[in-house]
């Protein structure tokens, strides 16, 4: 097998997604599985993300590996001024994978093409960040058993949600059926519709999220963000009505979960927290797994 | 030049490329995409002629160059209706119509501001795809879309 990347979720075909859900669960069994002995992996975080960053490095000392890289760029050659490209050459040489972050988009993409070794990215501004896609899926699948015919409700922001976006890729191999709750200022763009409709997927729209969660098996809550709305007006109109509170969730399903992929803000009430169907600190915890499965994966170190 | 002259004009050169039913905004474009700027030739340009089909045209006549398919090809993006014919002796000996490529390289801008390509100097590269009536390009790097009107032609 040649150089194999993971720099957006579509790199993966539906065989490999479900072979890193099997690797996910195999390493949540076993977490000290010493299976990357003697491998080097650079974490270099151009962007710093204190939460994704963790995740990587805590899969990686579990797992034997060692980690050399950067949490931010200051004090490293980056902020004397060396291209990116050069940075990605010299690193490339010291290690056996790189995982990283940037805040400019396709810049995982670029470095995949001038490393010699794997590169994983954790982020690509609002691009990509396939890991938060699998550990999404891998979520799924263990908390309704298949990734098949899953009924997901998406709330809050669906334009600029990448999560939302590459989750949406990705289960589109498992015929789901989605329903999409937003403001209109935030709603599904175009684009994945029309990769929806050529798919044959079924799909709604609503503005109202309690209509919506009744026959929901996964409710994927992201975060409404002030920024995003050109009227501060019709922010504050809405911004409490994508808010998931306990209450409104009497009547729905016994296996519906509710996952983020966090920080939240405010769009999940503390009084949800304490509900079995509340998943996503549990969510977390999957992602350290299924980043396990990610490295083990692209680095051939598993059978 | 008098708008009447066209198909005379088109025999006025000798040996060489006519590239005829450009959109006439498209005209500055596709100087920069067949980088005419460097061309040592006699070149004549016409611009905001009058077209039946098209209200408003441009078009280029370029001496001594015969422009290839892949050439030629390059301004469907910018100019999808173009008519570009080669000249051998006064006479059109090659009429081509351009078609659209499934990828673009190097020459296009990407219209995301935070794309790796407009930070560091990475050729640009993207998949051509359909976006309703018009084209668009996706890009390789950050994946996002530039549509028609937005495509401006990196220097
Ligand atoms: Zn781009």
């Amino acid at each position: 097998m040649g150089k194999k990347n993971l720099v957006s979720v579509t790199d993966f075909s539906c065989d490999e997604i479900l072979r890193i859900m099997e690797l996910a669960a195999q390493f949540e069994a076993d977490p000290h599985q010493q299976v990357l002995a003697g491998k080097v992996i650079a974490s270099l975080f151009f962007e710093p993300s204190t939460r994704t960053r963790l995740s990587f490095e805590s899969a990686i000392n579990h797992l034997g590996g060692r980690v050399i890289g950067f949490s931010e760029t200051a004090n490293t050659s980056v902020s004397k001024g060396e291209t990116f490209h050069d940075t990605i050459m010299v690193i490339s040489n010291y290690c056996d994978m790189i995982v990283m972050r940037h805040s400019i988009e396709g810049a995982a993409r670029y470095a995949s093409e001038i490393s010699k070794v794997p590169v994983v990215n954790a982020g690509d501004g609002a691009n990509q960040h396939p890991s938060q896609t699998l550990l999404d899926l891998y979520s799924i699948k263990k908390t309704q058993g298949t990734l098949d015919n899953i009924h997901i409700v998406m709330v809050g922001d669906l334009k600029y949600g990448r999560t939302v976006h590459s989750l949406l890729q990705a289960l589109s191999f498992f015929n789901p059926t989605f329903t999409f709750v937003a403001p209109d200022e935030l709603k599904m763009p175009d684009e994945y519709k029309l990769f929806l409709d050529e798919k044959g997927i079924r799909y709604t729209e609503t503005r109202y999220i309690e209509d919506a969660i009744r026959d929901a098996d996964i409710v994927y809550m992201t975060r409404v963000q002030r920024e995003r709305f050109s009227d501060p007006m019709e922010y504050e109109r809405v911004k409490n009505v994508y808010v998931l509170k306990n209450s409104m969730l009497e009547g729905t399903k016994p296996n519906m979960r509710i996952l983020h992929p966090l920080p939240r803000v405010g769009e999940i009430d503390t009084d949800v927290d304490s509900n079995p169907k509340a998943y996503y600190f549990q969510q977390t915890e999957n992602g350290m797994y299924t980043r396990m499965a990610i490295i083990s994966y692209l680095l051939g170190v598993v059978k | 030049m008098a708008q009447t002259e066209g198909r005379l004009e088109v025999r006025a050169i000798e040996n060489g490329t006519v590239i005829d039913h450009i959109p006439a905004s498209s005209l500055f474009k596709i100087i920069r995409i067949l980088g005419l700027e460097q061309e040592t030739h006699c070149i004549t340009f016409g611009t905001n002629l009058e077209s039946k089909r098209m209200g408003t045209k441009a078009i280029i006549k370029i001496n001594d160059r015969f422009c290839e398919q892949e050439e030629i090809n390059r301004i469907a993006i910018v100019a999808p209706e173009a008519s570009v014919n080669i000249i051998r002796n006064f006479k059109v000996v090659e009429k081509h119509t351009v078609t659209i490529p499934e990828t673009i390289q190097g020459f296009v801008r990407c219209a995301n501001p935070r794309c790796i390509t407009n930070h560091e100097p990475v050729e640009t590269s993207f998949r051509v795809i359909k976006a309703g009536d018009e084209i668009a390009l996706r890009c390789k790097y950050c994946e996002k879309i530039t549509h028609q009107e937005q495509i401006e032609i990196r220097k």
